[in-house]
C-alpha cells in the first residue's frame, strides 16, 4: 500500500531522524490505530450486550418481521428495510442536488454568489437534527400531506410505490428529511474535490473546442469521479445512522409496505425510541443486537461501495 | 501558563469545597422521566430543609433506573412501572417500591367542533386493535347519543418511544379487553396492531392536533396545555369520568394495593375513579449499605411522602390518598441502615 510509505523511513533518512521524529511517528500511528480500535471495541461491546439474545434468536433475528416486546419475539427485518429504503430515497434526492450545486459553485457561479451559497450550505449543516425534526413535523409533513403527496398519487398513482392512504408521516418523508441533512456534507466534499481538479484539465478540453458542458462532463466530472463517489459514501454513512429527525417524521411502524406513503421504522430510531425505558432483560439485549445490525450494515455498505468503486474506476481514472 | 495552572487549582478547590469541605453528602438517583419535574422541585426544596445533603437525579428513563439500582450504581432508582419478578430476583438485596405520585392518561382526538366524547374500554381497545375504523361506527354512536360523528377514518396515534404512559394505557386496555391482553399485552412498548407512532407526549399531541380524525393518548398535562379535548371514560362502576387529579387520587384509593406496593391502577372499582391512570415509584434497597446515607435517604423519603406530596397538584401530579400514604410511611420505617 502506498499510504504506508511516509511511516517507513528509508535507511538513509533514518540517520538524520531525531528523537522528535520518532515520537511524532509513533504518536501519529497510535492515533490512527485508535480509530480502528474504537470501532472494534464498539463492535465487541454491542456483541457482549446482545449476547444471550444473539444466541437465542440466531439468524431469525435478521429475517423475522415481528417486533413484540411483550411476547419477546424480535425480528429486525422491517427496521433494516426502513433504514435501507429511507437512505436510498435520501441519496436519490441528495446526490443530484449536491453535485449540481458543487458544479455550480466551482465552475459556473460568479465569485460573490459562490461565497454566499457556500455560507448557506454550511449553515444548513449546522442546523441541529432535532430542530429539523420539529420543522419536519410542523411544516414539511403538513405540506407533504396536503399538497405534495396527493399530487404524486395523481401523477404516479399507477405505481404501487405511490398508492395507499396518505398520513404525511411516511418512509418518503423520512427520506426527504435525511436528504436535507446530507446535502451539506455531500456538497462541501464535492466542492473541494472539484476544486482540486487541475486547471490544465479544463484548459486542455477547451483547447480541443469543447463547450462548457463538455468541459465539465469530460474534464472535470470524470476526473473527479472517485472523489465524488467518496463524498456520496460519506453522505450515505450519515443517512444510515441518522436518528432524531427521522424518528419524528417516519411514522415508527415496523412493517414492510410497498408504498412510500406508508409509515416505516429505522434501526437507529427503534434504539433511540425504546432504549431508555426498556428494563434489563431480553428486550434490552434485542436492542443491543439492533445496534450490532446497524454497525454491520454500515460496514457492509461501505465495503460494497469501495468494491464498486474499485471495479468501475479502471486504471484510466487513477491517473492521480 | 502559570495563570492557567492557578485557575485550574482554584477550580479544583471550588469543586472540592462543593463536595467535601462543607460536609455535604451526595445522594445519587436515576430513572423515570415522567415524575422528574416534581422530583427536581422536591430536591430543591429539601436542600432548604436539610442543607447537608444534595440530590443528584438523572432522568434517564425507567429502564435505566431499574438497571442502575440493580447494579447498585445509584442510591435510589425511579420507575413508572413496577419491576418484574425476574429482575427483582437478580437484585443483591430486597428492593422496596415506594409509590410517590400518580398521573392520568387522557384520550384525545381531532374531530370537527371538538365534541365531548364518551368511550369505554372495549370500544377503545377496538379502535386500537384496528377493528373500529370509522368515527360513525355503531359502537361509537351508541356511546355518544346526540353527538354527530363524521364518517371519516379513525387515524390511530400511539407513542413510538417506550414510555410509562404507554404502560398505563396498555395496562388499561388489557384489563378491559381479553383480546388486547392476549394479542398485545401490557408493556412500556408493545407491538401495536394499528396506527402511527409519534415520539413523546408532544409528538402524539402534535399529530392529533394536525391530523383530522386522529385519536391519541397523552399525559393529562398535555391536553390541558394544548387545549385538546379529552374523552370521558367509563369506569368499572359504569360512570363516565373525565381525567383530573381528583379522579386519579380516587382511583388510587379504590385500587387494591398489595403489600409490596407493586400495583396496577387500571380500572379500579371506585364510583368517581378515572380508569386510565398509573403510579410512579422510587426504588430503594431495604438494607442500606452506608449507615449515614441510609439515614438521610429515609429522612428524605419521609419528608417527600408528607410535605412533598403537597407540592404535587401544582405540577399536575395526583397526590397519594391518605390511606396509602400511611401504609407507605410505615414501610419507610422498615428500611435498615
Amino acid at each position: 500500500m502506498t499510504t504506508q510509505s511516509p511511516l517507513r523511513a528509508t535507511p538513509g533518512a533514518l540517520s538524520r531522524q531525531g528523537a522528535g521524529d520518532q515520537v511524532f511517528k509513533w504518536l501519529m500511528l497510535t492515533m490512527a490505530l485508535s480509530v480502528i480500535a474504537l470501532i472494534f471495541i464498539i463492535g465487541c461491546e454491542l456483541a457482549h450486550g446482545s449476547g444471550p439474545a444473539l444466541r437465542k434468536f440466531g439468524w431469525r433475528f435478521l429475517t423475522g418481521t415481528d417486533w413484540d416486546p411483550v411476547h419477546e419475539r424480535f425480528g429486525a427485518l422491517p427496521f433494516i428495510f426502513g433504514t435501507v429504503v429511507s437512505s436510498v430515497i435520501a441519496l436519490g434526492i441528495a446526490v443530484p442536488l449536491s453535485i449540481a450545486t458543487a458544479v455550480c459553485l466551482t465552475e459556473l457561479a460568479p465569485q460573490w454568489l459562490r461565497q454566499a451559497l457556500s455560507l448557506f450550505i454550511e449553515l444548513l449543516a449546522a442546523v441541529p437534527s432535532v430542530i429539523l425534526g420539529l420543522w419536519g413535523i410542523f411544516v414539511m409533513v403538513p405540506w407533504l400531506r396536503q399538497s405534495m403527496f396527493p399530487w404524486l398519487r395523481g401523477a404516479l398513482g399507477f405505481l404501487p410505490l405511490f398508492q395507499g392512504p396518505i398520513y404525511g408521516v411516511s418512509l418518503l418523508a423520512g427520506g426527504i428529511i435525511i436528504a436535507i441533512m446530507i446535502v451539506p456534507i455531500i456538497t462541501s466534499v464535492s466542492r473541494e474535490v472539484l476544486r482540486s481538479v487541475p486547471g490544465l484539465q479544463r484548459e486542455a478540453a477547451y483547447a480541443l473546442g469543447a463547450t462548457r458542458w463538455e468541459v465539465t462532463r469530460i474534464a472535470v466530472l470524470s476526473y473527479a469521479r472517485k472523489g465524488l463517489f467518496g463524498a456520496v459514501i460519506l453522505g450515505l454513512g450519515r443517512a444510515l445512522g441518522e436518528t432524531m429527525a427521522v424518528t419524528m417524521v417516519i411514522g415508527n411502524r415496523p412493517e414492510i409496505a410497498a408504498s412510500l406513503f406508508a409509515p416505516g421504522y429505522t434501526l437507529a430510531s427503534v434504539v433511540a425510541n425504546e432504549f431508555t425505558e426498556t428494563p434489563p432483560g431480553v428486550n434490552l439485549e434485542a436492542l443491543f443486537e439492533i445496534g450490532l445490525v446497524l454497525l454491520g450494515i454500515t460496514l457492509l455498505v461501505n465495503a460494497l461501495a469501495r468494491l464498486l468503486l474499485a471495479t468501475f474506476s479502471g486504471p484510466a481514472l487513477s491517473t492521480s | 501558563m502559570r495563570s492557567i495552572t492557578i485557575t485550574w487549582c482554584l477550580c479544583g478547590c471550588l469543586w472540592a469545597a462543593q463536595c467535601g469541605a462543607l460536609g455535604q453528602m451526595l445522594i445519587n438517583g436515576a430513572g423515570a422521566t415522567f415524575p422528574y419535574p416534581l422530583y427536581a422541585k422536591w430536591f430543591d426544596e429539601y436542600a432548604k430543609v436539610d442543607p447537608s445533603v444534595r440530590f443528584n437525579y438523572a432522568s434517564i428513563g425507567s429502564g435505566g433506573g431499574q438497571k442502575q439500582i440493580l447494579e447498585q450504581t445509584v442510591d435510589f432508582g425511579a420507575s413508572d412501572s413496577p419491576m418484574s419478578d425476574a429482575n427483582l430476583a437478580k437484585a443483591p438485596g430486597r428492593i422496596l417500591h415506594i409509590p410517590t405520585v400518580a398521573g392520568a392518561v387522557a384520550v384525545t382526538y381531532n374531530l370537527p367542533g371538538s365534541p365531548r366524547l364518551k368511550l369505554d374500554g372495549t370500544t377503545l381497545a377496538g379502535i386500537y386493535l384496528g377493528k373500529i375504523t370509522q368515527w360513525n361506527d355503531r359502537r361509537l354512536l351508541a356511546l355518544n347519543p346526540g353527538v354527530s360523528l363524521p364518517g371519516s377514518d379513525i387515524v390511530v396515534v400511539h407513542r413510538s418511544d417506550g414510555s410509562g404512559t404507554s404502560h398505563i394505557f396498555t395496562d388499561y386496555l388489557s384489563s378491559a379487553s381479553k383480546e388486547w391482553e392476549t394479542r398485545v399485552g401490557r408493556n412500556t412498548s408493545v407491538k401495536w396492531p394499528a396506527g402511527l407512532g409519534a415520539k413523546g407526549n408532544e409528538g402524539v399531541s402534535g399529530w392529533v392536533k394536525q391530523l383530522p380524525g386522529a385519536i391519541g393518548y397523552v399525559e393529562l398535562a398535555y391536553v390541558q396545555e394544548n387545549r385538546l379535548p379529552s374523552a370521558q371514560i367509563k369506569n368499572a362502576a359504569g360512570a363516565f369520568i373525565a381525567p383530573s387529579l381528583e379522579s386519579v387520587t380516587e382511583a388510587m384509593a379504590a385500587a387494591t394495593i398489595p403489600d409490596d406496593f407493586r400495583f396496577s391502577m387500571a380500572n379500579p372499582p371506585g364510583e368517581r375513579a378515572y380508569p386510565i391512570s398509573g403510579a410512579t415509584w422510587l426504588l430503594v434497597y431495604e438494607r442500606q449499605k452506608d449507615p449515614l446515607k441510609g439515614r438521610k435517604l429515609v429522612e428524605f423519603l419521609d419528608w417527600a411522602s408528607t410535605k412533598g406530596e403537597a407540592m404535587a397538584p401544582a405540577l399536575d401530579y395526583a397526590p397519594l390518598p391518605d390511606i396509602l400514604r400511611a401504609r407507605i410511611l410505615e414501610r419507610i420505617k422498615t428500611i435498615r441502615y
